[in-house]
């Protein structure tokens, strides 16, 4: 089996679908949108915030403020590329077609990262560009230190939140239950757990507050025990972790 | 060639599955008949490598699924009709299947062309009725020209019309040399298309023979007799050399007619409650068959060998 050609296979299947271009356009207008009505009601606050948090102000991480609501479309992506073969019954067919279930699974996940990481990149330098330009007087720049590697560790995060994604969704097939699990893990449980001092140490090492590291360039005052890219890097092991679970999990079951 | 060998597969506690061993010969449709849960749809899982066997081997040409280079150069097959996804159009959903075997684009068209769907090719299957999703599987199936073709129960849902489509494919596929392997629940559908007929209940193999045979065995004309003067009836019967067959207080006359019984019966004064001509038909002879299987199932033993001997085990009953 060529891989080359399921490669070829899995690009129609997912650029034939109505699902791929409305979520992943849905990420980039909310994570912009959104990014920058925080960056412009920040910019009308600031001299109202306190000493403190002006002093620590991160002007790149305000702009990517938009991420925290944009993320669930690139959820919604991640689950739906996968799972969409369970609930329709399309794994079936795609399986008789290509019994090697490694180069199937492969060949997926990677055909979905692409696109997924494109949109990502134009994301985080629209949320960044557009941001700063609202910010007025508190932008930062490109050339400031850490700055780029925030825009670009930005994209990479959201990317991973897809990968994420269709790693449960490999391992749990249906796509009610999957989003059922990844929505309130993101939306309730891991800002329960930062929120709370008691259980902050665990929360920090939850995908997404550890791969968010990589956006924040200000970073005074925090006692995170990991750097940016040792943030991504942990985000990057869950990922493996649950795409792993998914193979095996593919491989063992009856399709 | 489709070979079967042992083949088990176990949910469980149930056995879907039940040690089945046989072989699908190309030039022909070959039926696979059996009740709603006889485990049709589970071997043909199996046989596309989609369940894993509990025990047992089953091979496509010679070698397992997996070892198969596009297999769908090698077999094609129809399982379920709506084992797509709605949202993609009729000819993306047979292109991506088309890539994925290194198959050019070209015969997308030819496919679409041969099952008739070529003017809705750009609509998404969910708006596609029963007898549409149906043709777009076996669109699928025939993509890559595959020796071997395989349908689970492929007239479900159909029209009259598209039911005598289906059966003529069918029958010109397998008189092209390719080996046709085509279940059904009903017996009279089978008649009509399969020449060789491979009968399971309970996931156990009760037949495997051709259909000629099956009805030459089954489609028996006989005459019900009953009456009170049993004992001497049947020495009138033995003295004009006519075989009688008992099942309870009825007996059955094989290979005469029944105008001769009536006048043979009128000659010596004997009284008759019934005298009917009977035809079994293929139905019932299939439904007799599997009905059998259940029983067998439930108090297994001596069973065992009657099974064996499944062809006269419908004359009993």
């Amino acid at each position: 089996m060529a891989v080359a050609q399921v490669v070829r296979s899995e690009w129609t299947k997912i650029r034939s679908v109505a699902s791929t271009v409305w979520t992943l356009s849905v990420a980039l207008v909310v994570t912009v949108a959104l990014g920058v009505l925080i960056s412009w009601l920040t910019r009308r606050e600031f001299g109202n915030m306190p000493a403190r948090d002006r002093l620590t102000f991160d002007p790149t991480f305000i702009s990517f403020a938009g991420m925290s609501l944009g993320q669930l479309a690139m959820i919604v992506f991640g689950v739906l590329v996968v799972s969409n073969e369970y609930s329709t019954g399309m794994i079936r067919t795609s399986l008789a077609a290509v019994p090697q279930r490694g180069v199937f699974y492969g060949s997926k996940l990677a055909v979905a990262t692409a696109p997924a990481f494109v949109v990502a990149l134009v994301t985080a330098f629209a949320a960044f560009f557009l941001g700063q330009a609202v910010l007025g007087p508190h932008r930062t720049s490109l050339g400031e230190d850490g700055v780029l590697r925030a825009v670009v560790g930005g994209a990479l995060y959201m990317t991973l939140i897809a990968v994420f994604s269709m790693g449960v969704a490999a391992m749990l097939r249906s796509p009610m239950l999957s989003l059922g699990v990844l929505m309130p893990l993101f939306f309730l449980l891991s800002p329960i757990l930062g929120t709370v001092e008691a259980t902050k140490k665990v929360g920090q090492y939850l995908p997404d507050q550890a791969g968010a590291r990589v956006m924040q360039v200000v970073t005074i005052g925090d006692d995170v025990p990991y750097g940016p890219w040792g943030g991504l890097g942990i985000m990057a092991l869950w990922c493996l972790v649950v795409v792993a679970g998914g193979y095996l999990l593919l491989r063992r079951r009856d399709a | 060639m489709i070979s079967l060998e042992g083949l088990t597969k176990r949910y469980g506690e149930k056995v879907a599955v039940n040690d089945l061993t046989f072989e699908v010969r190309p030039g022909i449709v070959t039926g696979f008949l059996g009740p709603n849960g006889a485990g049709k749809s589970t071997t043909m899982r199996m046989i596309l490598g989609l369940d894993h066997p509990t025990s047992g081997d089953v091979r496509v040409e010679g070698r397992h699924y997996a070892q198969l280079r596009d297999p769908l150069k090698s077999i094609g097959a129809l399982l379920d009709a709506t084992a797509n996804h709605g949202g993609r159009s009729a000819y993306h959903h047979l292109l991506c299947l088309a890539q994925s075997n290194g198959l050019p684009e070209r015969r997308v068209h030819e496919v679409l062309d041969i099952v008739g769907l070529t003017t809705v090719a750009k609509k998404k299957a969910k708006g596609f009725s029963m007898g549409m999703g149906q043709r777009l599987g076996i669109a699928a199936a025939l993509l890559g020209d595959p020796r071997i073709l395989m349908f689970d129960e492929p007239v479900n849902g159909l029209d009259p019309e598209g039911i005598h489509w289906i059966r003529t494919l069918m029958q010109r596929l397998a008189a092209e040399g390719r080996t046709v392997f085509v279940s059904s629940h009903l017996m009279s559908e089978m008649a009509l298309t399969a020449e060789h007929l491979i009968v399971i209940g309970q996931g156990r193999l009760l037949a495997d023979m051709s259909m000629a045979d099956f009805i030459r065995q089954n489609s028996r004309s006989y005459v019900r007799v009953r009456t009170p003067d049993r004992e001497r009836f049947l020495d009138v019967l033995r003295s004009a050399g006519i075989t009688a067959m008992e099942t309870g207080d009825v007996l059955e006359l094989d290979g005469v007619a029944a105008e001769q019984v009536g006048e043979l019966a009128a000659r010596h004064a004997l009284v008759l409650h019934e005298l009917s001509p009977q035809q079994a038909s293929l139905e019932e002879a299939f439904m007799r068959l599997t009905a059998e299987s259940v029983e067998y199932h439930a108090h297994s033993g001596p069973a065992a060998d009657e099974q064996a001997s499944w062809g006269a085990g419908w004359k009993k009953g």
